[in-house]
């Protein structure tokens, strides 16, 4: 077997690889593209027969769809996941990249150090374990904010869980459990801005605001894009915590809250899968549109 | 507005581009002005707080006894023995039902993250470094299934596996956990920056097999990014909640994540038609203690690591 003779002008990583032998190559992705078929175009398929097919598997064009959206329950759900969504997104890109800035300047990187783990250890309890800690925060009777509470003239459980604070209530746990990791992140990013640009920017009288404004933030657009993106993502699928909520106040709230609820009720309350599929594929379609759309036009994955 | 708080020139502990010899230069090169702005700092504290008072109160909680807990001080430690009791209730909840969860979630997460490994670090060697039909079609759909939240499956793959009457095998969920394209994603990152070329043609010209090449030469070199997506993969695995809330109907298959809901249903205060197994706040507190330590454990080594694979995108080129 002969190497290929590196090509004049080519990136280097790109002029490393052999063009021959292919063979070698499916050997070593065999598995994998199993899986991702398996696991990620079959289930896809299959969402997309069953949301146009009826219970007896003939098509049905857009009915399933139709019964989704005329679902009393659809629009609130979509309602709640697009607030949810606002106060989500605003809240990580102001306070991720306000924190990061403001650790980044701190002068004791011991300390600067310090508060980045302390920030990113609530990332360990993602999933279930968030929300049942936040389920004791948010109960006043033994919350160990709950001063804070009664300040805000909440003195039960129910009366702080009220409908219409869920969007903040979500938000601050997947805040609490998602920023810190983002924090790190964007330290980092902030780490890689070159000193010299920041120097300058100083000897031009730039103050704190004005490096920060006009030149770190700008740097690090790349960065929010990203984390925003995949924040939105991860946000239209809501699942877990308004579904415990829900468990924890008998059906008061998060019943039915989000999309991802709704496609779980469909299929195995109303035993509908049809219907289920209908709104699962409408949620695959957001995903793959908004991950599509990042892998093309940011630039960020520039597969070759 | 100028701050006063300066940034540390080199405060790169976290691993990206340290800058040496600047400091002095920038400390030097200013005046020290007169009085910090405090703000900064109060902000810092205030998320500090924010991020670590609801941990500082859980590890509490499981000290206490159900009165402690609405009657004490949120912040002060129970006692040994309410903790000791409260181990003890736990535990006997439907016979170590917190111990059987705790090891199905160890098994799942373990077997996914094998196979994971096993799969994910050829397939990322290979699309790094060789040239095949379809390579770059298999890159983009593993970015972007990448980027799609893992739950946008869960009700699709619920279908797929029940068509094949899979429901309730621990394969229904450990075979989509061991499916994970970022791990992919990372290891074609590492390969392509960290292993030179040259060093895989040198092996070929001694003549050593395509398979001889990533088995002696891009192996032995992948030590960081094996450790890289085993993290993410553990991590990712052992908090997933709805995949198996879906696919395992039966309380001895649960993962310790469903399981928290299981005992969530029994309290009480929070479900008040909850009938003959109670369980007490306290224990739920302790149960999610114990749900954690793992992850907990695993990020304690691992910092570096989350920032490693996080900036992956930006370390091309």
């Amino acid at each position: 077997m002969t190497a290929q003779p590196t090509e004049a002008g080519r990136a280097p990583v790109r002029s490393s690889r052999t063009l021959w032998p292919g063979r070698a190559g499916h050997g070593f992705v065999a598995a994998y593209t199993v899986l991702l078929i398996a696991f990620g175009v079959i289930p896809t398929g299959y969402a997309v027969y069953f949301a146009f097919t009826d219970g007896g598997g003939t098509f049905s064009g857009l009915s399933n769809f139709s019964t989704a959206v005329d679902d009393f329950r659809f629009t609130p759900a979509i309602e709640h996941v697009a607030l949810y969504l606002l106060w989500w997104l605003v809240s990580l890109v102001v306070f991720v990249v306000g924190l990061a800035l403001l650790l980044h300047r701190l002068a004791l990187s011991g300390v600067s150090r310090a508060l980045r783990f302390l920030y990113y250890v609530p990332g360990a309890l993602a999933g279930a374990a968030s929300v049942m800690v936040w389920l004791f925060v948010l109960d006043p009777s033994v919350s160990p904010v709950a001063f804070l509470l009664r300040a805000f003239g909440y003195h039960t459980f129910g009366e702080v869980i009220a409908p219409g604070h869920l969007p903040i209530l979500f938000t601050l746990i997947a805040f609490w459990t998602g920023a810190g990791g983002w924090i790190v992140v964007m330290y980092g990013a902030l780490n890689n801005i070159s000193q010299d640009v920041l120097e300058a920017a100083r000897i031009d009288g730039a103050g704190a605001w004005q490096t920060a404004w006009r030149i770190q933030i700008p740097l690090l657009r790349k960065w929010i894009v990203y984390m925003v993106i995949l924040a939105f993502a991860g946000g239209t699928q809501l699942f877990v915590e308004p579904q415990l909520l829900s468990q924890a106040s008998v059906g008061v709230a998060g019943r039915d809250y989000s999309l991802n609820q709704l496609a779980y009720d469909f299929a195995f309350q109303n035993n509908d899968v049809n219907t289920a599929a209908a709104v699962s594929v409408e949620l695959l379609v957001v995903g793959l549109v908004v991950a599509g759309v990042f892998v093309a036009r940011s630039g960020f994955f520039d597969a070759d | 507005m100028p701050t006063d708080i300066r940034r540390p020139a080199v405060a790169t502990p976290s691993g990206s581009g340290p800058l040496p010899g600047r400091t002095d230069r920038l400390r030097s090169g200013r005046p020290v002005r007169g009085r910090r702005n405090p703000l900064p700092a109060l902000v810092l504290l205030l998320f500090a707080v924010f991020f670590v008072l609801p941990v500082l109160w859980l590890l509490l909680a499981a000290t206490k006894t159900d009165d402690q807990l609405v009657h004490d001080n949120p912040l002060s430690f129970g006692s040994l023995h309410a903790l000791h009791a409260n181990w003890t209730a736990l535990t006997g909840y439907q016979d170590d039902a917190i111990f059987m969860w705790l090891r199905n979630s160890a098994v799942y997460s373990f077997l996914a993250l094998v196979i994971t490994l096993c799969v994910a670090v050829p397939a990322g060697y290979a699309l790094a470094m060789t040239e095949f039909r379809g390579r770059r079609t298999l890159l983009v759909a593993t970015l972007v299934v990448m980027l799609m939240p893992n739950a946008t499956l869960v009700v699709p793959l619920f279908l797929e596996v029940n068509a094949v009457h899979l429901i309730g095998s621990m394969w229904s969920i450990v075979l989509p956990y061991a499916f994970y394209p970022f791990g992919v994603y990372l290891t074609y990152i590492y390969f392509s920056t960290a292993l030179p070329g040259e060093l895989l043609d040198a092996a070929r010209l001694d003549g050593c097999s395509e398979f001889g090449v990533f088995r002696r030469v891009a192996l032995p070199l992948a030590a960081p990014v094996v450790a890289l997506v085993g993290f993410f993969s553990f991590v990712a695995n052992w908090t997933n909640y709805y995949l198996p809330y879906v696919m395992l109907p039966q309380s001895d298959q649960f993962p310790v994540q469903v399981g928290l809901g299981t005992l969530l249903d029994s309290v009480p205060q929070f479900n008040p038609t909850a009938s003959t197994l109670q369980v007490e706040r306290p224990e739920l507190a302790l149960a999610t203690l114990l749900a954690i330590v793992p992850v907990l454990v695993v990020f304690l080594f691992s910092q570096r690591f989350l920032v490693a694979g996080m900036l992956a995108g930006a370390t091309k080129n």
